[in-house]
Parts: structure tokens; sequence; C-alpha cells
């Protein structure tokens, strides 16, 4: 069994108050199937946590209810409590539209608007109201940009569409785009499966650097890359959370049998 | 009465023919009808084809040409009674004596009519007897040979269904002979109208009064024809009203898709569609009705209260009402182009913490915008052809102005009150209207075909 | 945890969640909730327009449903007809004018003058004579019979009848009563001012028409200060010293605008003594005036009959009888008289006093019959409202949508099965797609053109044919039948053909046995929406000479017919109050149709519809 070497230090034990969203008893219905049964997920300040397991085991769904993007989905229907901070972002005294402000999302293929490059990265400052004069509004596009390590390749050319750019480029916009907002969780759903090897290492590199000022929880289908990227690691298979602990644990020293199958690849 | 009869012997006919056939089939079998290539029907129907299909095809370039022959006959017969004539006159001669010949009471008439109405019966006598006797001989002739062709190997069902084929190709065919059809009766008769009214007096002329033409020649009369028939107007009415009406519609019915298909929950859909399509599916005809004896008198009373001077034909009211009549295509053109947007740049924008009005307005309708901008360009060109609300609510004379609440007339309400009345179908009025015709036709072709490449450009890109 | 460089927890916290923050967000839900309210205002738009049409239609349309009729004591017998019955010929051509004169007239004899008898005969409709010759031809044993005939009466009668010329009120009698008569008119003296409110309506009048001339006046005085300014103008130029053409004209035109002020301020003055007089008659209150026309009018029921008052002042009045009253009625106590005041004057309205008293009187009598009305459901057009039917358009519409279907539903759906199963992709085809696909979306009226220059220019055939109005609709629904066809073929599955090639069924066998039937549902359904747009289609019908007035109900597919839409177009013209109801009427019918058969394209679809 071969896994990425150069895998992250542990880091220690996190204290309680870091916890910035949590998970517990977490289920999901789509009509009558039940997508997800009773997960309870901690997930912590500036801490890289990867999802992984076979297809359709339900770890994106689990990601999308982080900022409730299941709410967009009629039949579909969450129970038990997920935090942020301590609140739980579906009661009524949550707002949705600023939850997602708070909790950003980075989709799996790609999506800017057709629209100009400045213009995607504006999108969520504008619609927030985050600024007031032109200037705070560059500044804001610009260090976007830098941080999604995209300035450089389009600093000269930010009025073209953002459809017009590669892959690689489009999703580190849409990253881009998602941390304008100046979000406290960042949330990606298998961010790099529509990308070459190439465009992947530069995200996954982009990634380490996120977390100095993010929270990320990354939905992954490749394990090296959950090793590659991530302090913590949780494993689901068919809808439960088989094991969650530090990805060098997960990885060297699996608790449960299915983890130990699946890193194998025996399953999935 | 005769067209029955007719009928029925052609049934007749056919039923004949068709169970020779098929008795043959049977009959060179000696009972065991699974040895034919062909089932016994199709023996059946090939002797039907090869029997009916000749003689149809004769009577069909009969009925076309025969009014030619018998014109050309008679000409000849009364060579010199018609020599005094113009060719207009002579045509309206045999017009005349060619209804009578066909008529019951001959009544008064003069010698050289009564000689050409006795010309005419005979002819008429005469042709159909050899088209009967003709008819007659190829239903014979070809079923008898068609009878003689059946045979056990015989490969009867691919004759009729290579018939058949042919048939359903001539039927697509007909689509293609109604286009030209239109393309070239509307060019035909406009040319005739532009030798009477100079092309660009007639686009480009700003007086339309075809009350005051002229008929008949003279350079006279097409100088003051080509003064009459200056178009400017009518497109201008057309315009204002199609405005009117699409400043109406855009709107509402942008936003009735938009509410249908983002935010009504499923029962209000379930009511609210079904009310789209009524009002779709009501007669413009009661949209004209309504328009002019309430609409119309409705905003002349209010412009009197107010102290304006409102007409009881404004283009307010006509313009208002088309509206309305325009708004259900427009949502349901506009609801396509809004679901073809792309989940993922919703899911997007939503993610990104806006609300749903905020993801509609910056993100779903500029990425819609061809689309929508082309759902407009069929309204408008729904709108420009759009004739019997116009007809019965807006006015009849030529008014070249942008204020709504004078009258206007429309291309066609213009169309519809040059040809509806006793006029000779030559007259340079009645000519005016196929020349506006081919007008109508070619912008609203023109619209529908850039309507359409945009459309089509605008899902490749998110195919 | 460290302090992140470039930005620490209390800022990014704070961002999405202070005051300024949650005002920001506060503000955009209410954009959202006025974005919500415009959509569904705009779908309210849509909806309260249907209901208003529809309501007006409605409301408009249904008492065209009823009809009076006048059940008089009409004598048919060998003596007035000329026959017993038995001749049918005779029967045809006996005076039913005469007839019909002769009852009416007999049911008031005491009206003589020529002009209150041609009056009278007006209470009943014109066609009453030829609606009774109808009845009698269609049963010939009335003659003689016990059987009461009826005919309709005439459209403002029923009108009336139906409470839509005039509303009035009743007063119960106030005063004693005397009566004198004095030639054909009635004095009357009442013991206490009864009469006031009809003549304070009079006076009311009176101010209305001061009012106009003052108005007049205003503006004749605004001419005359216009023409003064000229004539102000013109001396001044000519003061100038211009040169002696130009000196000519100026002169001429002088004199002439002198000539004008002078006649406007003639009818300056005319104007202002007259509505000066009116002024000083509408003050004096005790002055009695004559009621005009314009001015409301009232009845006084006394003594058997009618009395229509013809001048009053607030206690006397004099008045004419329009129904005859007792011969010798000299006085009448409150409880014998009533008032009857007419709120539209009888100038606004199209049925006079005198025809509403004999219409009263009929009815009294109980001779007329509220019922069905059967002449708008059996009979063509006609320029009387209460002869005209709908009939004929009915038929119409119905002879020429069988041509249309005859000939737009084999084409198209052959068609159809071409496109889709058997052509290949090539340009032909696509040339072919690309036109059926314009054709649907030319407006309505080219095709009504193309038939005008085709079909009855060069071919020659006959205007106003439900045949040719056939084919012109076929034409124009057939690219809608096709596309709805080709629609419904394509979504019959692949396997099913697949299934049908494989057992050695060949091209057409397959479509013939196999797609076609599974297809049929959605092509009927198509058809049958296609046929209801062709239902409601004028204009091209228009262009082919589909508007003659058709009087028959037409028999055949080459007898001149009219259609439902054109018949409503058509009557849409008529000023007639009645013929409004009627073509309400008439849209309800159209309308009726049209439900029906969309009903029946739902129906279709929803049972025949399967899902894959």
């Amino acid at each position: 069994m071969s896994v990425a070497t150069d895998l992250k230090q542990p880091e220690a034990q996190p204290s309680p108050e870091s916890v910035k969203m949590a998970g517990r008893n977490v289920s999901v219905f789509y009509g009558e199937k039940q997508a997800l049964f009773d997960v309870d997920l901690d997930i912590v300040e500036n801490q890289v946590v990867s999802l992984i397991g076979p297809s359709g085991c339900g770890k994106s769904t689990f990601l999308r209810c982080l900022n409730r993007m299941n709410d967009t989905i009629d039949i579909c229907r969450v129970g038990g409590e997920i935090t942020l901070d301590g609140q739980d972002i579906y009661d009524k005294a949550i707002d949705v539209v600023e939850l997602r402000a708070r909790v950003g999302m980075v989709f799996q293929k790609p999506n800017p608007f057709p629209k100009s490059i400045y213009e995607n990265v504006a999108y969520g400052p504008r619609i927030h109201g985050m600024t007031s004069t032109k200037d705070e509004l560059d500044e804001i596009v610009t260090t976007s940009l830098r941080r999604a390590g995209l300035w450089e390749e389009v600093k000269d050319r930010l009025d073209q569409p953002g459809t017009g750019l590669s892959g690689g480029q489009q999703q580190r916009l849409c990253i881009a785009r998602a941390i304008a907002t100046k979000p406290e969780v960042l949330l990606m759903d298998e961010p790099c499966s529509a990308l070459d090897p190439i465009a992947t290492a530069i995200i996954e590199e982009l990634i380490d650097e996120l977390r100095e000022r993010f929270t990320i929880v990354i939905v992954t289908h490749s394990m090296q890359q959950a090793a590659r990227v991530s302090q913590k690691t949780a494993f689901f298979h068919l809808g439960k959370l088989i094991e969650e602990g530090p990805t060098e644990q997960i990885f060297t020293n699996p608790h449960h049998q299915k983890t130990q199958d699946y890193i194998t690849g025996r399953i999935g | 009465m005769q067209f029955w009869l007719t009928l029925l012997v052609v049934l007749l006919v056919a039923g004949g023919l068709f169970y020779t056939g098929r008795s043959r089939a049977f009959a060179i079998t000696g009972g065991d009808a699974t040895v034919l290539h062909s089932k016994p029907e199709f023996h059946g129907g090939m002797v039907l084809i090869a029997g009916l299909l000749p003689a149809i095809f004769v009577y069909v370039a009969w009925l076309v040409f025969y009014r030619y022959f018998a014109d050309s006959s008679v000409t000849a017969q009364l060579a010199t009674e018609l020599s005094g004539l113009t060719a207009l006159e002579q045509e309206s001669f045999l017009r005349g004596a060619f209804n009578l010949a066909n008529g019951q009471n001959v009544g008064n008439v003069s010698d050289a009519e009564l000689k050409a109405i006795e010309a005419y019966r005979a002819f008429n006598g005469a042709a159909n007897l050899i088209l009967q006797l003709v008819l007659a001989a190829l239903v014979l002739g070809g079923g008898f040979l068609a009878w003689r062709q059946i045979s056990i190997s015989f490969r009867a069902r691919q004759f009729v269904e290579g018939t058949v084929s042919v048939a359903l190709i001539a039927a697509s065919g007909v689509a293609i002979l109604t286009t030209l059809g239109i393309v070239l009766s509307l060019i035909f008769e406009s040319l005739n109208f532009f030798q009477k009214v100079p092309f660009f007096d007639f686009l480009f002329g700003t007086h339309w009064s075809p009350q005051s033409a002229f008929e008949g020649a003279g350079s006279e009369a097409s100088e003051r024809n080509s003064e009459v028939f200056g178009a400017i107007p009518i497109f201008a009415g057309t315009l204002l009203i199609t405005t009117i009406a699409i400043l109406v519609a855009a709107p509402i019915g942008l936003m009735s898709a938009i509410y249908l298909s983002d935010y009504a929950t499923p029962k209000f859909r379930a009511v609210a569609k079904p009310i789209l399509e009524i009002l779709a599916g009501i007669p413009t005809v009661v949209y004209g009705f309504f328009a002019a004896l309430t609409v119309a008198p409705f905003f002349r009373n209010a412009g009197e209260g107010i102290g304006l001077s409102v007409s009881s034909e404004s283009a307010l009211a006509a313009g208002l009402v088309m509206g309305i009549m325009i708004i259900p295509f427009v949502s349901s053109l506009s609801d396509d182009v809004i679901n073809s947007v792309p989940q993922s740049l919703r899911d997007g924008s939503s993610g990104l913490g806006a609300t749903k009005s905020e993801t509609i307005r910056r993100v779903i309708l500029p990425a819609a915008l061809p689309g929508i901008v082309s759902a407009l360009m069929l309204a408008i060109s729904r709108a420009i052809g759009e004739t019997m609300i116009v007809v019965m609510a807006a006015g009849l004379s030529a008014n070249l102005t942008i204020n709504p609440l004078e009258a206007v007339t429309t291309v066609t309400v213009q169309i519809v009150t040059l040809l509806v009345g006793d006029q000779e179908f030559d007259s340079a009025k009645t000519l005016a209207a196929f020349a506006l015709g081919l007008v109508l036709f070619c912008v609203t072709l023109m619209l529908n075909v850039i309507a359409l490449r945009v459309i089509q450009k605008y899902r490749e890109q998110y195919d | 945890m460290t302090d992140l460089a470039g930005g620490n927890v209390q800022e990014i916290n704070s961002i999405h969640t202070s005051d300024e923050a949650r005002a920001r967000l506060a503000k955009r839900y209410r954009a959202e909730g006025n974005f919500k309210w415009l959509g569904r205002s705009a779908i309210g738009v849509s909806v309260a327009f249907l209901l208003l049409l529809l309501s007006s239609v409605v409301s408009q349309g249904i008492p065209a449903f009823t009809f009076n009729f006048a059940q008089l004591p009409f004598q048919l017998n060998a003596e007035t007809l000329g026959t017993d019955g038995s001749d049918a010929n005779a029967l045809k051509k006996a005076d039913y004018d005469g007839l019909v004169r002769n009852t009416i007239r007999g049911e008031f004899p005491h009206v003589t003058s020529r002009k209150g008898k041609r009056l009278l005969g007006g209470i009943l409709s014109s066609g009453a004579p030829v609606y009774l010759r109808q009845q009698v031809l269609d049963d010939p044993s009335l003659v003689g019979g016990t059987k009461t005939p009826e005919v309709p009466i005439s459209d403002f009668a029923d009108l009336y009848l139906k409470g839509q010329i005039t509303p009035s009120s009743y007063v119960d009698g106030g005063a004693n009563l005397t009566f004198a008569l004095d030639d054909k008119s009635y004095s009357i003296v009442a013991d206490q001012p009864v009469f006031t409110d009809q003549l304070k309506a009079a006076k009311a009048r009176l101010a209305v028409q001061a009012a106009s001339l003052r108005d007049e006046q205003a503006g004749q005085l605004r001419s005359a200060a216009k023409l003064e300014g000229d004539i102000v103008a013109y001396k001044e130029r000519l003061a100038a010293g211009p040169e002696a053409d130009v000196k000519e004209r100026l002169e001429k035109s002088l004199e002439k605008t002198e000539e004008d002020l002078k006649l406007v301020r003639v009818r300056i003055e005319q104007l202002a003594s007259k509505a000066d007089e009116l002024d000083a008659r509408i003050a004096n209150d005790g002055l009695g005036e004559t009621l005009t026309a314009d001015m409301p009018s009232a009845l006084l029921y006394v003594g058997g009959g009618v009395l229509k008052l013809t001048s009053v002042t607030n206690s006397t009045a004099t008045a004419e009888a329009y129904m005859p009253v007792a011969e010798d009625l000299s006085a009448a106590a409150p409880s014998d008289w009533r008032l009857r005041n007419m709120e539209v004057v009888e100038a606004n309205r199209k049925f006079s006093d005198q025809e509403i008293v004999w219409t009263d009187e009929l009815v009294e009598r109980g001779y007329i019959r509220n019922g069905f009305n059967s002449i708008f459901f059996s009979r063509g057009a006609s320029r009387e409202p209460e002869m005209a039917g709908v009939w004929g358009a009915v038929v119409g519409s119905a002879l020429t949508l069988i041509v249309t279907l005859a000939l737009s539903f084999p084409l198209g759906v052959a068609a159809a099965i071409y496109l889709e199963e058997f052509a290949p992709k090539n340009r032909w085809t696509t040339l072919i797609e690309v036109n059926i696909n314009n054709l649907a979306a030319v407006p309505s009226i080219v095709f009504g053109l193309l038939g005008l220059a085709v079909f009855l220019n060069y071919f020659e055939l006959d205007r106003s044919a439900p045949y040719v109005g056939g084919m012109v609709l076929a034409l124009m629904t057939l690219p809608t039948i096709i596309i709805a066809s080709r629609a419904a073929l394509r979504a019959v599955p692949p396997s099913i053909r697949e299934a049908a090639l494989g057992i050695g069924a060949s091209r057409l066998q397959t479509v013939t046995h196999h797609v076609l039937p599974l297809a049929m549902p959605g092509i009927l359904t198509g058809t049958i929406i296609g046929m209801a747009q062709a239902l409601g289609e004028t204009a091209p019908l228009l262009m082919i000479g589909m508007v003659a007035f058709v009087v028959d109900v037409p028999a055949a597919f080459s007898d001149p017919a009219t259609v439902l839409p054109v018949q409503i177009f058509m009557w849409a013209d008529f000023p007639e109050p009645a013929f409004q109801q009627r073509t309400s009427a008439a849209i309800m019918v159209l309308l009726g149709f049209l439900i029906a058969m969309n009903a029946i394209a739902v129906v279709l679809r929803k049972k025949f519809e399967r899902r894959w």
C-alpha cells in the first residue's frame, strides 16, 4: 500500500473552542430515500478536512449541508444539527444568504459566470455590499486573484470573459470568486476532478496557502490528494461516517476494516 | 350533388379494381395464398394504383389547362367579333360568356355573346365526352395491364410501397409548393403594381390615400398614383402600435416566465399556466371586439376626463390589447430560454450567497439575453403580422405621428381595406395590397430567420 | 491559534454579521420581496385581463340567449289566408304582412294616425310576417286551429323588456286630481304640488342648455378678440404705406375681417340674450315648463289608461293620452293614480314612451312570452338584429373545417412520416424542414393573399365557398400538424422500430403497423389543436371573400357561406345594442366550441399518453 509520502505533520489535538463547524446526528433524506445516516463530525478552524469514500457514499451530500445548498432541492430534508461557531445553521434566526457569504463553495466543474474576469470576482462583494468605493472593490478583486494564484496570468485582461480561460484557470477563478466574499469556511467539492495534473498540482498548493486564512472542507475521490492536502480525513461509506481522524492515522493505521478495504482498493 | 356522385363513382371504381386484383391473386394460387410473394391485398392495391393514378393525373391536368384550351377555341371561332376589342375587354367578354354558358338562364344577350356561349357549350360537350372516354380507357387499360402482371413471384408489395413512398415525398413537397406559391404570387402581383407605381415612391413616399388613385392608363394617372401610394405612414403606424405592444408584452411576459419558473409553487403553476394558455387560445377577433368596444372608449373617456384628446381608434388601445395577446407567447419562449441556462450557474450564484432575485437579475438574465432578444424578435414578428385586432380597433387613414393617442393605420389593416370590397383585381389598389403583403412577408421572414439563428448560437454556447 | 497576517478573526467575523451587514441584508430581502411581487402582478395582469374580457363578453351576451315573443291572436283561417291549409302554394303566397299589421292594430284600435300606426307596427319585428309564414308552412294545422303562433317582437322592444332602455321609478299619487279634456289635451289640477320633481328636472335641463350657450359665447368672444387683433395688425401695416397691389390686398382683407367681426358680435348678442332668458326661467321656480324630448319624461297611470305629461307647473299639468283613459274621467283620489318617471330622456333613446306604453300593455294582456332565443340558433345573418342568427356561420365553419381536416390531416401526417422515418439527412430534407418552420411563422393574412391570387384569381374558384376557405386554412394548418406529428413520431422509442424490422417487416409496414398507432394519440392531439386554431382564424377568410352577407344556411361545400369569427367581425360593426349583445353571444358560442375542442385534446393526451 503506497500512499503519498509527504504527509502533513500531525497537528496537536484541537481545543474545543476552535471548532469552526460541527455536525451532530446529521441525516439527509431525498424523499423517502435516506442518503446520510447520523453523521457526527467536527471541523476545526484553519484546518483542511477531506471527505473521502466511494461514489455515492454521501460525502458531497454532507458537504452541501454545510452551506445549506441542499435547500435548493425540493425533496431534500435535513435532520440533526449543524453548527457554525456554535450556532445552528438551520435555525430560523440564521439567514441562509448570510451563511453562504460566510461559508463559500467551489464546485466540481468550474462554473464561471459569462461575465468578465473582474465581474466574476466582484460579484460576491457587490451583492453583499461589502465595499463603497471602486477602489475598495478593485482591492478585493486584486487580493482575491492573488490569493488564488491567478493574478499574474490575468492582470492584463481583467475585462475578458471568464469563460475564455483554460479549465484550471477557470477553477482558480471560481476559487478567487469564492474567497472574495471573505468567507470563514471554504467548501470544495472535488475541485480538481475536471482538471489535468498540472492544474491540479497548482490548486493543491493553493489550498495549502489558503489554509492560513480559511477553514477548508474538501471532498475528493483521490486518496493521494487527501493525503497531500488535509490534516484530518473522514471516510464515508453508503451514507455513514465510518471513521475519522488525523490524515496520517487514517492512511497508515485505520481502525475500521472498511476503511482499510477502501484504502487498499478493495472497495470503491 | 355532382360532387358526391363523382365521389361515389370513384370509390366504386377503386373498389372494383382492388377486388379484381385480389381475386386474381387468390385464383392463381389455387387457394393457398402463402405461396405468393406478396399478399393478395398488395396485388389488389397494385391494380387499383395502376388503374386510378394515370386517370387522376390526366383529370388534374385537364382541370388546370381546360380553361386555356376552351378560351383559345372560342377566341378562334369568334375572331371577327373580338377584333375590335382591347385585350382586357376580350377577357371580360369571354369570362362573361363562360359564366353564362355554365349557368342556367341566359336572358338577353347580344348576337356575339350568344355565339360565344354556344361555342363554349359545344366545346364543353365535346371536351367532356373526350375526357370521359380517355379516363375510362386509362382506368381499364391500366387496370388490365396490371392484372396481367399478377403472378406468384410478382413483387406487388414493392410496387405498392414504392408508390406510397413517392406519395409521402409529394406530401412533404406541398410545403415547398406553398412557400413557392406565396413567394411567386406576391412577387408577381407586386411587380404588376410596381409598373403602375414606382418602387421608391411606394417605399419612401409619405402620402397614402388609395381612395384618390386613378384607374386606367396615361401619365397623369401614373403620376398621381405615385403620389398617393407612399407607404411610409403605414410603416410608421405599424411601428408605433408594435412598439406599444412590445412595451406591454415584454416586461409582463418576462416577469411571468421568471415567476412561474423560479418562484411559483406547483399548485400556483397548475392554475397560472392554463390561464396563460387560455389567453393564447382566444381568437384575435375576440380581442379586437374587446379592444374596439371596451378598451378604446375607456381610453377616450379617461382622456376627456383629464383634458387630453384621445382618438376613439387610438394606437394606445390597439397596441395595449395586442400586447396582452402576445404575453403568453413571450412568456413561453422566455420560459424555454431561462430554463436552458445551466443549473451550474444558478448553483454558483446561490453558493456565493445571492438571493434568488439577485441570481436572476445579475446572472440568469444576462446569460439568457441572446435568447430573450430572439424571443422578442419573434414576438415583434407576430405583432407586425397581426390583423384582426388592428382592423377592428385601429384607424383606417394613414397618419404619420408618434403620438399614441392618435389613430394610425398598419400594413395589415391596409391590406384588408384594399381587398375587401368589389374591385377589379388588376386595379392599382388591389395590387398595392400585394406589394404591402410582400413587404410584410419579407420583414417577418427576416425577423424569424435572425431570431432562430440567434437562438441556435445561444444554445450552442451552453451545450 | 496564531494571528493571521493581513486579517484577523474579528474583522472576518464581523463583515457579514455586523449590524451594517444585517441592515444591508434586510434591504436585499426587501428587494427580493418586491421582485416577487412584480412577478405576481405580472401574472395578475394577465389573469385580470382574462377575467375582464370574459365577464364583459358573458354579461353582454347572456341577454341574447333569451328573447320575447308576442303570441297575438292571429286569425289564421281561410278568410285571411285565402286557403284552409291544404294548398301549400297558396299558403306560401298569402298576405302575412297584412295579417300581422291588422292583428297588432286590432289590439290598439284607438290608434288612427298614419304615424301612430307605423310606430305601432314597429313594436313587432319587421321579420314577423316571414316568421309567421314559416310557422304556418311547417305546421299547416295552425290554419283554423286553436294553437296560437307567435312572432318575435322588435329588437328595441325586447331590450326594453330586458330593462336596458331606461330605468324608471314609480311614485304613488299624493294629491287629489281633477281632469278637464280639451280636444286631445287633458288639463290636470292637483291640490298639492305633486309635479315639483318634474318641474325641477325640466329646469335642470334648461340649466344645462344655458351652460352650453355660455360656453359657445365664450368661444365666440375669443374669436372676436382674435379678429380685433387682426384688424389692428392690418391697420398698422396699411399705415406703414405699402405698395399698391399689397395695399389693395390688405384693404380687402381688412374689410372682410371687419365684416366677420360684425357677425360674431351679433351672434354673441343672440347667445347672451338667449342664455339670459333661460336663466330667468330657471330662477323663476313657479314658472311652468313644456316637457320637451330632451327633458326627463313622466307618465300618469290613471283611469285604466296612461297619460303623458306635456307641460307642468308645481301643481298643474297638461297631458295627452297614450292609452285611452275612462271617458268620464274627471277626478282621481291619491289611491287612484301614480306617476312613473323615466330616467333616460326620450331624445337619448331609440324607444319612445309611446312604444313603452304599448309594449307594457301587450304584457298586461298576457301576449308576451319570454323564452329561449331559438331564432339566434337556427337562422343565418340578417340586417335586423332580432332576426339574426348564428347558425349559418356555425354550419359554414363546420363545412370549412371538414375540408381543412380532410386536406391537412392526410398530407400533414404523410409528410411527417416521410420526414421522420424515411428521409435521408441531406440538404433537401433540411430545406423542407426549414421551409415548414418558416411557414408556421408566416402571418395568416399572407395565406389569404395566396388564396386570393391563386385560388380565386388564377383558378377562378368560387368566392366565399367553404371548400376554398378550407383549402386556404389547410395550407395554414399543415405546418402545425406536421410539426406536432413529427414530435409524436419521435417520441416512439427506436426499440419498437428495431423489433419490427427484426422480424422482417418493411419500413412502410413498420411505420403503418407499429409506429403510427403508438404515435396516433399525439398526432390527434396536435391535429385537434390545429383545428381549433383554424376555427378562430378570420383574416385569410376575409381575403377570399367570406365577408358576403349570407342569409341562407349553407348546405353544400360550394354554397356561399361565412364562418363564425367572420360573422363576429361583421356584426361588431353594427351599432344597434341588440347586435352588440348578439356579437357577444356569438363569441360565447365560438369560445364554447374552442373550449370543447381543447378539452378533448387534453383528455386525449392524458388518457393515451404513455411514459416510455
